[in-house]
């Protein structure tokens, strides 16, 4: 039982990622009508975000120490970071500390920027253009973004640590009457499943309940009437552009303790969150939620020593599985709609 | 009419074309040479074929500086490095055997296609002599059998899995490196001592042919000291996220996680692993204990603070202090600016040992240079007496058993050497079932 | 001639041109000069570019005819090589049956897969090619590594059961694959002055064979086949008001294109007999979809042009590094070199990626029918420029047919 709860909460903390990411892609499919394969590169670049503003606190400056030698025998150079020298070794020790979360303030404006120079710089020619194109343009734009990040950081992993704080793990069995110790949960992975949890309602929320969002989702459902009525669908549309980005980069930021960014983290998500978009329903929020959390919790499950012995390599290909038989007997994805991407 | 002629007639030629280039073979007449790429008077072409693209390229760029560096010590420059501690002394800075040395670059891209695609037109276009490097086990057996197809010398980069020099031995190809069987035997003794010898050990093992030799390995060297196994869970390349995997080992009766991964997936899971409290954790009445077999110091930077307290196995560190490995460090520190990682050791040692053999053979015909390298022994190279097994083409020599450091001075001083297992205590005999189902074959000259 | 019209006999001829004089088109700059770095007549490098040109050609007659773009053809590259090696291993060294079971045995999983995925189109369709591809990768990269050796690769070994041939050769080494007695790996160097021109049988093996596979291609292109293919593409609904069912012929396309893709994979392991698990992996998959793009969609010729270009640029940008750099720009000041290096390497090397990147954005942003269209585009250029020289003649330029 404890086991299984415990498989359920992998599998919504890794379907939290799949929905924060194929949410941003169905809302592009929806709203612009565009297949974006740099979305991954978006994720990724919004983890190197933080990974960057860590690097930028870190700046130090030099202090050569008599007592201890390098390793070539040389006086060590010990590096004292500025922030530490302007604001007092514990202050500065604290904001380095919590780098993570000021990330996620540095990361929408810049996020929001990103999209909206994607949007209007390259995706805003390829409306018209078959999907077979954008996807290709989208590719190499992936390959760049990944390549130009690997230029500067390397390619292997960075770590990039929660704050203090939220180190170790909070006791989640107690709660519901379990034996003490029985469900232990990092406290991390439960911040990362709230915090997605509050961007899917704001986003949700954004498009239900505001005029802008009413006029989006009209876009969504008939653009040509929308643009005959005189309403300018286009700008509203590189606005849902920056708000995807944003929400995938800030799923990018937050993931970064659970999994140290590299360089190619972006393609890694970017098939999964790919399926997970198919199997929801191209151009349905909804679908995309639902999906990313059903396929991160089977994931889970597949993974289960119990079910890989009897189903050897079942782990390896449980999603791509379920993708072919929700398109097998639900032709447009749990929730799809009738008409949408079958060109 | 007269169209139709005309297109039958140009067929008529491009049929006689055809024809002619087809049996251009048996017209001209192969280069009378008596081995593969024989390098002409003044210089020889080395082919370095390292990952320069995907998740090891780091790795693959820290190997290409050790063969620079080679090579320049090779040819005379700089300070000369390993060239004075080594126990052989016929190089002399003058390149091999009176020529200079070149070299070539290749990416392997971590994928056995491509890094024999890479390998062979380097051999082909280049006329590499020798083909050396690589950053994991599928390519290092991949190059070597194109190597002893094409007839040019192999000498393996970093690669750790048995097949290497196990069931995919190959008589043109050597390796320095050390193997699973090795760290097995190195780990054991210093696992039972430090932590009791009735653990019950939980796998976590990267599904695929290294992490199977390695599991084997690990598995039956801790049994032998009294351990017992638990559970061994297959995780797929690449998982990103292993809390699922993770999640269920406290709950298994299992006192200690041996995870049996390399590169990014060991970065992650050994995170995972901490994040879930598994070294705060007790079973069975003890402290929890994760174990990693092969660490890389390049990797080991990615786990941050994870890696504190963790036992491993490692080929060679920076640290060692003996004569060779302090020129080495010195003379690599001093050219990039920070101390060099095992897989450059390993390539940078590998380059000079080639050299050595066929300066020693007094020809670069492989069949010469196998010669020269089965059964020798050296040392000054930074892993004490070593010995080039006629019988399977493996080193013999120490190994290194380190555990990540507590208060690391800076980002290259992570691991401090628990035990340098001796020689003798790793040593296998050729046929040791680990390493059944292959042989060497005779050496391949080529054309 | 041959069935083809004027059109396409000139262009058959072309291709079979370049076939034949490729070891001397592709390696235009003497040996030891400093321009050397870009030959690419080397017997590895010419075979991949058959070998992926008619993966292509494969390829752009599902892609190109009937517009279902299937991100999982390599999986049947893959498939092929496989069964392509197990036949070395099991019967014999000859090339022929070997490749017989690798169009075999991927037109059997085109078969199974195309029957599936094409219940679906679209962006559908190409995600359960994507799903089914992903599927044999993983599976052959670890639990099937029994039968595909997994991350090494499958490979021949110095005691295969080989019933027709010998287990090891006299000197105790692997057997070559051949064709009847011809050895894949022999070649023939040609010295003319500063110039070495290598020719290899097995690339020549390899362009007969292209030489065939595209002669099929267009006829099949020419066909009443090939033209209700193309009703597919522009108009399916229509198609089936007219009481015709497109799936028997869509299936068909996607078992032919399958079957190149095992042709392709057959032939890579008679050129190398070493079949890895990366060659079904989904950016192998896309990476065909990117040459036929590049080259031109729904051309003959196209998808060879696309496929040559990407492999040429691979090998030969891969393998620059700074020293080779600093060779080529030693003739500036060595302020200017350093920063002219600067410039150019972080492009080259393990940076050509990036260039690859780059590469395909501009060429679909600026070229979206490829090659094909840029070259037309230089065409049209000329002709305008020599119609305003040449008083206008009554010759009349034919109308360019689809799939040209």
């Amino acid at each position: 039982m404890e086991a299984i709860i415990l498989q359920i909460l992998n599998g919504l903390d890794k379907g939290s990622a799949y929905a924060l990411i194929a949410l941003g892609l169905t809302l592009i499919f929806g709203t612009l009508g565009v297949v974006n394969f740099a979305h991954g590169a978006i994720f990724m670049i919004g983890a190197f975000v933080a990974v960057t503003l860590n690097r930028v606190l870190n700046l130090s400056f030099s202090v050569i120490d008599e007592t201890r030698t390098d390793f070539l025998g040389n006086p060590m150079q010990v590096q004292v970071p500025y922030v530490e020298h302007w604001f007092g070794t514990q202050t500065g020790a604290a904001i380095i500390d919590w780098s993570v979360p000021l990330a996620i303030i540095v990361a929408i404006p810049i996020m929001a920027l990103i999209g909206i120079a994607m949007e209007r710089g390259l995706i805003k020619h390829f409306y018209k253009r078959p999907h077979a194109d954008q996807i290709l343009v989208t590719f190499g734009l992936a390959i760049v973004l990944q390549e130009i990040i690997k230029a500067f950081y390397g390619a292997n992993p960075i770590p990039t640590p929660a704050p203090d704080a939220f180190v170790g793990s909070f006791d989640l069995g107690q709660i519901f009457g379990f034996e003490p110790f029985a469900i232990m949960y990092p406290y991390w992975r439960l911040v990362y499943f709230a915090f997605a949890a509050v961007v899917i309602g704001a986003v949700f929320a954004f498009l239900q309940f505001t005029t802008f969002g009413m006029v989006v989702r009209a876009g969504m459902a008939d653009r040509e009437t929308v643009g005959i009525l005189g309403i300018d669908i286009d700008k509203r549309f590189t606005t849902m552009f920056a708000i995807a980005a944003i929400v995938a980069g800030l799923a990018g930021v937050m993931y970064t303790p659970i999994l140290s960014p590299n360089y190619h983290m972006g393609m890694d998500f970017l098939v999964l969150s790919f399926v997970v978009v198919v199997v929801g329903g191209m151009g349905s929020l909804g679908g995309a939620v639902a999906a990313g959390f059903l396929l991160g919790v089977l994931q889970s499950f597949a993974s289960m020593s119990q079910v890989i012995d009897l189903i050897p390599g079942i782990n390896q290909v449980i999603i791509y599985l379920v993708a072919i038989i929700v398109l097998l007997t639900r032709p447009r994805g749990l929730m799809g709609r009738k008409g949408v991407m079958e060109d | 009419m007269s169209d139709k002629n005309l297109s039958r007639r140009g067929l008529l030629k491009a049929g006689a074309a055809t024809g002619v280039a087809l049996s251009l073979p048996t017209i001209f007449t192969s280069k009378a040479y008596g081995f593969t790429n024989e390098p002409g008077a003044s210089s020889v072409t080395l082919g370095f074929n390292v990952p320069q693209t995907g998740a090891y390229a780091d790795e693959g760029a820290d190997e290409l500086r050790a063969y620079q560096l080679a090579v320049e010590h090779l040819n005379g420059e700089g300070d000369g490095g390993m060239l004075n501690t080594f126990s052989s002394q016929v190089l002399d800075g003058t390149g091999i055997l009176g020529r200079r040395v070149e070299y070539v670059t290749g990416d392997t891209q971590t994928s056995s296609d491509a890094a024999r695609s890479s390998a062979r037109s380097m051999i082909e276009r280049d006329g590499a002599i020798m083909i050396t490097g690589g950053s994991s086990s599928g390519v290092a057996v991949a190059v070597q059998a194109l190597c002893q197809e094409a007839g040019v010398i192999f000498m393996a980069g970093l690669t750790h899995s048995n097949d290497t020099t196990g069931k995919d031995r190959k008589a043109n190809g050597f390796r320095h490196f050390f193997n699973s069987y090795m760290s097995g035997a190195a780990l054991a003794p210093v696992l039972a001592n430090a932590y009791g010898t009735d653990r019950n050990a939980y796998y976590l093992t990267a599904d695929y042919n290294w992490g199977y030799t390695t599991e084997q390995a690990i598995q039956e060297a801790t049994e032998g000291v009294g351990w017992n196994t638990v559970n061994t869970v297959r995780t797929p390349l690449g998982a990103g996220d292993f809390s699922s995997y993770i999640t269920p080992v406290l709950g298994s009766g299992a006192d200690t996680l041996v995870l049996v991964h390399y590169g990014g997936d060991m970065v992650n899971s050994l995170t995972n692993a901490v994040q879930f409290g598994l070294r705060e954790a007790q079973a069975n009445g003890r402290d929890f204990q994760i174990v990693v077999p092969l660490f890389s110091r390049l990797m080991a930077r990615g786990a941050g603070e994870n890696i504190r307290g963790i036992f491993g196995s490692t080929n060679w560190h920076w640290s060692l202090q003996d004569e060779g490995s302090q020129a080495f460090t010195r003379s690599f520190g001093e050219k990039y600016g920070f101390p060099p990682s095992q897989a450059a050791h390993t390539c940078y040692v590998q380059t000079l040992l080639y050299a050595d053999a066929v300066s020693r053979a007094g020809t670069f015909n492989p069949c010469g240079v196998v010669e020269a390298l089965e059964g020798f022994e050296f040392d000054g190279l930074g892993n004490g007496p070593t010995l080039y097994r006629a019988e399977d083409h493996q080193c013999f020599k120490d190994v290194l058993v380190v555990r990540g450091k507590e208060n690391p001075d800076s980002e290259y001083d992570l691991l401090e050497i628990v035990e340098v297992t001796p020689v003798d205590q790793v040593t296998y005999a050729p046929d040791h079932p680990q390493f059944s189902g292959g042989e060497l074959g005779t050496c391949n000259p080529g054309a | 001639m041959l069935g083809l019209n004027k059109a396409d006999l000139r262009l058959y001829l072309i291709v079979l041109g370049m076939l034949i004089f490729a070891p001397f088109i592709m390696n235009p700059f003497p040996e030891g000069s400093g321009l050397a770095q870009f030959n690419g007549g080397y017997p590895d490098l010419l075979q991949k570019l058959v070998i992926f040109g008619i993966f292509a050609v494969g390829f752009n007659i599902l892609f190109g005819l009937t517009g279902y773009l299937s991100f999982g053809h390599a999986a049947f590259l893959g498939v092929g090589s496989y069964a392509g090696v197990w036949m070395m291993k099991l019967l014999t060294m000859n090339v022929v049956p070997a490749l017989i079971i690798s169009v075999l045995t991927a037109g059997l999983l085109s078969v199974i897969i195309g029957y599936v995925s094409l219940r679906r189109s679209g962006i559908y369709f190409s995600i359960l090619t994507l799903a089914f591809a992903q599927m044999c990768y993983s599976l052959a990269y670890s639990v099937l590594t029994p039968i595909t050796g997994g991350e090494t690769g499958l490979t021949l070994s110095l005691n295969d059961p080989r019933v027709l041939g010998t287990s090891q050769t006299a000197e105790g080494n692997i057997p070559v694959p051949h064709f009847f007695g011809l050895e894949m790996n022999a070649s023939s160097t040609l010295e003319l002055g500063a110039w070495s021109f290598t020719f290899n049988t097995g690339y020549y093996f390899c362009a007969v064979v292209m030489a065939v596979a595209f002669y099929f291609a267009i006829r099949l292109f020419r066909s009443p086949f090939g033209l209700m293919l193309r009703a597919v593409k522009s108009n399916q609904a229509r198609m089936s008001y007219t009481g015709l069912n497109a799936r028997p012929y869509t299936l068909a396309a996607f078992v032919i294109s399958g079957m190149y893709a095992g042709l392709a994979g057959g032939l890579m392991v008679a050129m190398d007999p070493l079949a890895g698990a990366e060659r079904m992996i989904w950016t192998a998959s896309g990476e065909v979809v990117l040459m036929a793009i590049l080259g031109g969609v729904g051309t003959l010729i196209g998808p060879i042009l696309g496929a040559g270009v990407i492999k040429y640029l691979e090998s030969i940008i891969s393998t620059i590094n700074s020293t080779i750099l600093h060779q080529w720009f030693a003739f500036l000041p060595d302020g200017l070199e350093d920063f002219v290096v600067a410039i150019i390497y972080p492009f080259v090397g393990k940076g050509w990626h990036l260039t690859l990147g780059i590469v395909f954005m501009l060429v679909v942003i600026f070229l979206p029918g490829g090659i094909v269209e840029g070259g037309k585009r230089i065409g049209n250029l000329f002709r305008r420029k020599r119609r305003e020289e040449t008083p206008p003649s009554s010759t009349t330029t034919p109308a360019p047919k689809p799939g040209e």
